[in-house]
């Protein structure tokens, strides 16, 4: 080993890195807008911990101090109120913990649901339990319980995490792999060939097509198997679905790479558009109670359609006719990616 | 502003119509003028040669003739016409530098890009010509630069072209391998097909090409067969002696002679004339060696530079 030939190369990395304006510029933006993205998401609001819902009520963000409800229950720190106009809208999304409690605002009794499934919820019911002082009494608390088929978190959860990784699989799957065989000049030896960018860019997407709905099969049986999950519509649909997701996050990432020779470039857009839609897209966490604009603005991410779909299906027992709106949604988002990649692509720019 | 020199009817093979037309091609990259204003045509059959030094406008010659640049202007016509989709499926190309796709061995390789065309070359005759056999189920990332100079010529040679391009086939090879590859592009010429050859090699293009066009700074300066270019723009031989040989200066001779890092190069049409007349100033000849002109000197004589300056 010899030092100063690690040194020369430590230098000619650097010299590469700073004088690659875009990747380098990129290294600083893209915190930047993450923590400006969070900022503006959560920032200038108490952290909450738990979500409550409340009908009848129509605005967001609620003025809580005119809701009817306990007092010490409004006080209370560290709880969102979430409105809504009806109970069965309101129901809806305890179903899918997206709230953990609701309530309806009045006059005493209180009604409420929780949904026994929801740990969050059984903790929001002792907090708004607590609210009122004594022992719970029946003249002012009405419990009630969601009788439908039980949503356990996991059965909310494993279609978002399903999703986020054919959206890290189909994005960096093609989008960077694309760009690095640019840059090292295969896609050029292939140029020369009869081989045209329609060919080449259709069999990248099947390829990939091929790995996730492998991928998707296998962790989803396989999970099967140790969490027995509920799944309330057909898994033909749930499938049809995925592809349907798949093909759309493929033909993003052909967008992505049809142009470009920096993979540091590349990288960093990768990340400027999965972290985004990562978060935005409820894989994790539902964006109830976030401002319209944040749910309007999540509606660009074929992750968010896909996810809404595929957990109507596995969670509300919905047919493919019920998803229409999100497969159109999908089916458009892919046609324009396929003809915004198809017309950008290029083999050595 | 250079003046082409070229040689009359330069191979003696040019009966037929040419393969391939070159009219007026020019290659600008923003105020950079990479290739100018160059014209030629190349028969069946032959071994054409570009040489030139780096960065002369060879290799963007080539690119743009292979189609994966766009001229700036001029045109290239294929048997007469403009070129087609089909071009494609008749040319072999073996880039400069190349990379290919990862983490496959040279027989899957071979196997991806014979299944691109629609004619194509029995793939154990193409492993046996370029010498494949020992390596074919290896990784061709693992390949030394000899065996990858190979591999890229048989993958050049998948779609059986009538047309193959070779951009400084044997530039980084040791003399062994260089001589291999030579035997190789030799047996693809006797097969019939016309080469297409950039090198800055002189020895190369002397073996290889029947006609070679001389590049420097985007413009051809000399076109013919190597013999007749050399005929033609060098006369007779250099003798090549140290300093040290001379017991008075040698430029007290009546010599045509140049003095070139210890060693006097004189340049003569008559050798025996040169040699009395060094024998007769008791010149040592001992260590005397006589170099027939080449194309480097053609280079020389135009430009007044070597090729690898």
């Amino acid at each position: 080993m010899r030092f100063k030939r690690i040194w020369i190369m430590f230098k000619a990395r650097n010299w590469e890195f700073f004088r690659d304006r875009a990747s380098f510029g990129w290294n600083f933006l893209f915190p930047f807008l993450l923590v400006a993205g969070f900022g503006i998401l959560f920032g200038g609001k108490e952290y909450t911990a738990y979500k409550i819902g409340v009908f009848p009520a129509t605005r967001n963000p609620l003025p809580v101090a005119e809701l009817k409800l306990p007092e010490a229950f409004k006080k209370t720190r560290f709880l969102q109120f979430v409105g809504f106009a009806t109970r069965e809208e309101a129901l809806a999304k305890l179903r899918h913990h997206k709230v953990d409690l609701v309530v309806r605002a009045g006059s005493p009794p209180y009604r409420y649901w929780i949904n026994d499934s929801s740990p969050q919820g059984q903790l929001a019911e002792k907090i708004f339990q607590a609210s009122l002082s004594g022992p719970p009494d029946p003249a002012l608390l009405q419990r009630e319980q969601i009788h439908s088929t039980e949503i356990r978190y996991i059965d909310w959860l494993f279609p978002g995490i399903l999703a986020m990784n054919m959206m890290f699989s189909a994005l960096w799957g093609v989008g960077y792999i694309v760009v690095r065989y640019r840059k090292n000049g295969a896609l050029r030896r292939l140029k020369a060939t009869p081989l045209t960018a329609f060919e080449y860019l259709s069999a990248q997407m099947l390829s990939r097509l091929f790995l996730l709905m492998f991928t998707l099969l296998v962790v989803w049986f396989g999970c099967d198997l140790i969490f027995h999950f509920n799944v309330a519509g057909s898994l033909v649909s749930i499938f049809v679905m995925f592809f349907l997701g798949s093909l759309s996050l493929t033909a993003l990432g052909l967008v992505l790479a049809a142009r470009g020779t920096s993979e540091e470039f590349t990288t960093g857009i990768l990340n400027f558009i999965s972290w985004p839609m990562m978060f935005l897209s409820e894989v994790w966490f539902s964006l109830e109670g976030a401002p319209g604009w944040v749910k309007q603005f999540a509606q660009i991410f074929p992750l968010t359609h896909l996810l809404r779909g595929v957990r109507k299906i596995m969670n509300d027992g919905a047919g493919l006719l019920d998803v229409m709106p999100e497969i159109l949604v999908l089916v458009m988002m892919t046609g324009l990616f396929l003809g915004l990649g198809a017309v950008l692509f290029s083999w050595d720019r | 502003m250079f003046k082409i020199a070229e040689t009359e009817n330069p191979t003696g093979k040019e009966t037929m119509a040419p393969l391939l037309e070159v009219q007026h091609l020019v290659k600008k990259y923003g105020a950079l003028t990479a290739v100018d204003d160059i014209s030629f045509a190349i028969g069946q059959g032959i071994c054409f040669g570009l040489l030139g030094p780096n960065g002369a406008g060879k290799t963007t010659t080539l690119e743009v003739i292979e189609n994966i640049l766009a001229s700036t202007s001029g045109d290239i016509l294929y048997r007469g016409r403009a070129r087609t989709n089909q071009f494609k499926n008749e040319v072999g190309i073996q880039f400069q530098n190349t990379s290919l796709l990862a983490m496959l061995t040279v027989w899957e390789t071979l196997q991806i890009f014979k299944g691109l065309y629609e004619e194509t070359e029995d793939l154990d005759v193409l492993v046996d010509q370029c010498q494949l056999q020992e390596f074919k189920h290896q990784r061709h990332e693992k390949l030394s630069g000899g065996q990858r100079q190979r591999f890229l010529l048989a993958l050049a040679l998948v779609n059986r072209p009538h047309l193959v391009f070779l951009d400084e086939p044997s530039t980084g090879l040791d003399p062994q391998a260089r001589h291999n590859l030579w035997h190789i592009v030799n047996t693809i010429k006797a097969s019939g097909k016309t080469i297409v050859l950039t090198t800055h090699y002189m020895e190369e293009a002397q073996h290889l090409c029947d006609e070679v066009a001389i590049m420097d700074h985007g413009r051809i300066i000399a076109r013919g067969a190597p013999e007749a270019l050399i005929r033609t723009h060098c006369h007779g031989v250099t003798v090549v002696l140290p300093r040290r040989s001379f017991k008075k200066p040698p430029t007290a001779l009546p010599l045509d002679l140049k003095e070139i890092n210890g060693a006097v190069h004189i340049q003569t049409s008559n050798i025996d004339a040169c040699l009395k007349q060094l024998l007769s100033c008791e010149v040592d000849l001992s260590d005397m060696s006589v170099n027939s002109p080449n194309l480097e000197h053609v280079f020389l004589n135009l430009t007044g530079r070597h090729l690898r300056d």
